[in-house]
């Protein structure tokens, strides 16, 4: 009985019990770096893998632009120099890339280079017209293969059969490299084409474009409806069974999994209304619906904060209360109602799953130019090129990746920023 | 079309707002008696009457026009010469040849005819269509204008229009919810006149694509959603035990234990997490954590499919990290201080009061945030599609490769769609059974979340 309470078994349980306390503390630590720690990793391996891609591998041709391959004369006009062939004259260049190269050769050097190789040289001679009957060293677009091989993306040390580029490739390869015609060059393709089957041509620029507009169609429709269903909510809506299902469904309509909205957008836009397939028109109105309660949610939170007495001073002036709220309330509101529509809009430009369900996700080699137009999305991109099998796309991907995640990061610091330049305690 | 129209409609908005303003102020002037509102008010009032009837006929013509044309060009062709062909099939070969040259050569010449029909009809449409929104417009300034009396109260009826209006934008989120339901409910209700819900619901076999009956022309294979319920718990039982350790304790750690500045810093790291697109994570699943249990798996001496259940669960988790964590840690703050103190008044340590008082006071608002994670795990795409299987295995084991109810819906309607075809009305039957089950979850979860925090207020 004494034993119990002794002076000893009371220090060694409060050891025991504060040992016990560290360790939950320990705990708790480990837990939330392990967080971070996921999170530094993930960016790790992105930017890891996809820094690579603003770089793309060009080699130095001799390009010989000879009058009679081209089939043009000095004092050709515009229209004849942009009809003019420059297959031939590809062709020649690249079979003089090296001495002595047999037929055989010939047409495997061809698959070292990307398969625009005479549009870029046409480029070349359209801004330098004199240069005709010259030979130029023009730097042209290598192909994929041997853009990951020089990246050190690619293996070289297995079988032949494994690797893109076989055995007497690899010796251009290497010749290549040592008379330093093999360089490196910043990706403009990268930025300025849209998608393409070709690793070393797909571009973001047709998906950015798609995603803009897609944005804009969301900011449209989410932005006034959003703000108009918080001023009613907040404002003029009588307390009945009516308003109640309008204020449940929002709260589940922000639970609702978003593959789930893509299949009202492809049941009732598509199949009912007939909308047109693959646009940022249905896909812009299919995420509105989504980002809709994240808006409602944040502007009637700015609506609640400001203070009634500006409301009720208007009121005392004479002012309805239409003009009561929409001359005093709703401006003053605005900023927090702003903050929460561009996070919500953050959150539209990176989601996929219903962009699939419309059909924004065919292969469209063009950038689009209006809101009917068929388009890809930024997310949507990158998908098609994680299904990809092709090597040369992976690093593509995590580029766009890079992108977007830019892109979202660059969007909530305007957010934060907005928060902090316009927000107003009371 | 749509820019045609909307240029039409704006500017015929802007003349109704000039003509209303300029003939209510000539209208006083006349009979010398001033308005009863500004004379905006009456204008607006003008440019409303010409912007509904305009929207009404733009809507009612996108959801109609495409219908009637066919009717109208199948009811001309003569269905004898062309027995093969079904009316969808036969539609877009007219179209198809009235739109584009290149696809009309070689065509039989009944088609040739009935695409220069189609041609001439749209063109009739196309025509009228402006036409009919012009006159509405017109007629509906001409309605309203009987109504521009100075007498008449023009901020009153201005007042109930933007309240109606206002109504409606609030009601978008009841039209949303009905719209989902509905679509899913018709195309599901097509699908199970071909599949049975029985079988759909308890067979064990989903080979949408190997027909079972033999000889019957367009034989079907079996709807059994079994392994694919069995491979979305499985996935989701992962990522919970990933996120809901990791996530708990994060929140106990950071509503507990860390001091303002590191809360400070933590908390929009956690708000990163939470806004990295789900794609992005299942690129970080394909490329970096599938290898890696594929190469563990090996090293305990298991066989690890590339696309396992495991490799897609814990990337899963991670993304539920911060939103269990966020939820809980409002929770937890939530917990009123005087229990804390009581408990530590009384000798307990951190730990034991967060042990035996806290965890427990905030336990219902923690099963709501445990309930809200499930779902959206349960709902997830990206990350299934790009990791996860596409097979159909009915297993417990995580290294095998599953296949989710998400997945089996974009399988079902990427590329061709025919909606004809239970193939493809799968998908919205798998879509309902998922919605259903995340509306329960999330109803379920909002309401404990709200008792719990009426208990405490």
């Amino acid at each position: 009985m004494s034993n119990q309470f002794s002076h000893e078994r009371i220090i060694q349980l409060r050891k025991k019990r504060s040992a016990a306390d560290r360790r939950f503390k320990t705990y708790g630590l480990i837990a939330t770096l392990t967080g971070m720690a996921i999170l530094f990793f993930l960016l790790f391996t992105i930017f890891s893998k996809g820094y690579s891609s603003f770089q793309k591998t060009v080699i130095e041709l001799d390009v010989m632009f000879d009058q009679e391959t081209l089939k043009i004369t000095p004092n050709a006009t515009y229209k004849e120099q942009v009809e003019a062939k420059f297959f031939k004259v590809k062709k020649n260049a690249i079979a003089n890339a090296l001495p002595d190269l047999s037929k055989k050769d010939i047409k495997l050097m061809n698959k070292m280079f990307s398969i625009n190789v005479d549009k870029e040289i046409k480029e070349y001679f359209l801004q330098n017209p004199n240069i005709l009957n010259t030979t130029q060293k023009l730097l042209v677009t290598a192909h994929s293969d041997v853009d990951q091989m020089l990246k050190g993306n690619a293996k070289r040390n297995i079988e032949e059969k494994k690797r893109k580029l076989n055995d007497r490739q690899l010796e251009f390869f290497d010749e290549f490299v040592f008379t330093g015609r093999l360089k490196s060059k910043f990706n403009n393709f990268f930025f300025t084409n849209a998608d393409s089957r070709h690793p070393e041509l797909a571009g973001i620029a047709g998906s950015f474009v798609g995603s803009l507009f897609t944005l804009i169609t969301v900011f449209l429709l989410a932005f006034p409806i959003g703000i108009g269903a918080s001023i009613y909510l907040e404002e003029f809506a009588p307390k009945n069974k009516f308003t109640e299902l309008i204020e449940v469904n929002i709260a589940n309509l922000a639970a609702v999994p978003s593959i789930v909205f893509g299949l009202l957008g492809l049941g009732i836009l598509l199949n009912v209304f007939g909308l047109p397939r693959s646009t940022p028109l249905v896909g812009g109105t299919v995420l509105a619906l989504m980002t809709l309660p994240t808006i409602i949610i944040a502007c009637r939170a700015s609506l609640k904060a400001v203070p009634p007495s500006i409301k009720e001073g208007a009121l005392a002036m004479g002012a309805t209360k239409m003009q009561a709220v929409f001359h005093h309330q709703v401006p003053l509101a605005l900023p927090g109602t702003l903050t929460g529509t561009i996070i919500g809009l953050a959150q539209a430009l990176g989601e996929t799953a219903p962009l699939i369900m419309i059909g924004m996700i065919a292969f469209i080699p063009k950038i689009p130019t209006g809101f009917t137009e068929p388009s890809a999305a930024l997310p949507v991109q990158i998908y098609l090129w994680v299904e990809s099998a092709e090597r040369g796309f992976q690093e593509k991907t995590a580029a766009a990746i890079m992108m977007i995640l830019i892109f979202l990061f660059l969007m909530n610091a305007i957010a934060v920023f907005l928060r902090s330049r316009f927000e107003r305690k009371w | 079309m749509f820019y045609w129209s909307l240029i039409i409609i704006l500017l015929g908005m802007y003349s109704a707002y000039i003509f209303g303003k300029s003939r209510i102020t000539s209208h006083s002037r006349q009979l010398e008696i001033k308005t009863a509102s500004l004379p905006t008010y009456y204008a607006q009032y003008i440019m409303v009457w010409c912007l509904l009837p305009a929207l009404i006929v733009y809507f009612g013509w996108i959801i109609f026009e495409d219908q009637i044309i066919q009717n109208l060009v199948l009811a001309n062709f003569d269905f004898d010469l062309n027995p093969a062909l079904n009316a969808g099939l036969l539609i877009a070969e007219i179209k198809n040849a009235a739109l584009n040259d290149s696809f009309a050569e070689g065509k039989a010449i009944e088609i040739l005819n009935a695409a220069e029909h189609y041609a001439s009809i749209k063109y009739i449409s196309s025509i009228s269509f402006y036409l009919s929104i012009l006159i509405v417009m017109i007629l509906g300034v001409m309605f309203a204008s009987r109504k521009l009396q100075p007498s008449f109260r023009a901020q009153q009826s201005i007042e109930n229009y933007v309240k109606y209006f206002l109504f409606f934008c609030s009601s978008v989120a009841v039209l949303t919810t009905v719209g989902i339901v509905f679509s899913l409910l018709f195309e599901s209700l097509r699908f199970f006149s071909d599949v049975s819900v029985v079988e759909f619901l308890f067979g064990t076999k989903w080979y949408p694509y190997i027909p079972i009956r033999e000889g019957q022309s367009g034989s079907l294979g079996s709807f059994g959603a079994v392994p694919i319920f069995a491979g979305t718990f499985l996935i989701m039982v992962v990522a919970m035990c990933v996120a809901t350790p990791i996530g708990l304790f994060t929140a106990i750690y950071l509503a507990e234990y860390a001091s303002p500045r590191v809360r400070k810093i933590i908390k929009p790291l956690l708000e990163i997490l939470a806004g990295v697109p789900t794609i992005v994570y299942g690129f970080f699943a394909f490329v970096t954590v599938a290898p890696f249990v594929k190469t563990f798996g090996q090293s305990i001496g298991i066989d690890a499919s590339p696309t396992s259940a495991l490799a897609a669960g814990l990337v899963m988790g991670i993304m539920i990290i911060p939103f269990i964590s966020s939820l809980s840690d409002d929770v937890i703050n939530s917990v009123p201080q005087s229990l804390r103190e009581g408990s530590l008044g009384i000798g307990a340590n951190k730990a034991e009061t967060i042990k035996r008082v806290i965890l427990p006071a905030a336990l219902p608002g923690i099963v709501g945030a445990f309930l809200l994670g499930v779902s959206r795990a349960i709902g997830e795409t990206m990350i299934v599609v790009v990791a996860a299987g596409t097979a159909p295995n009915l297993t417990a084991n995580p290294f095998e490769n599953v296949t989710t109810v998400t997945v089996q819906i974009v399988i079902a309607l990427i590329g061709d769609q025919e909606f004809d075809d239970p193939r493809t009305l799968s998908a919205f039957a798998l879509g309902l059974v998922l919605f259903v089950i995340t509306l329960i979850l999330n109803i379920f979860a909002l309401r404990i979340v709200k008792k719990y925090r009426e208990r405490y207020e």
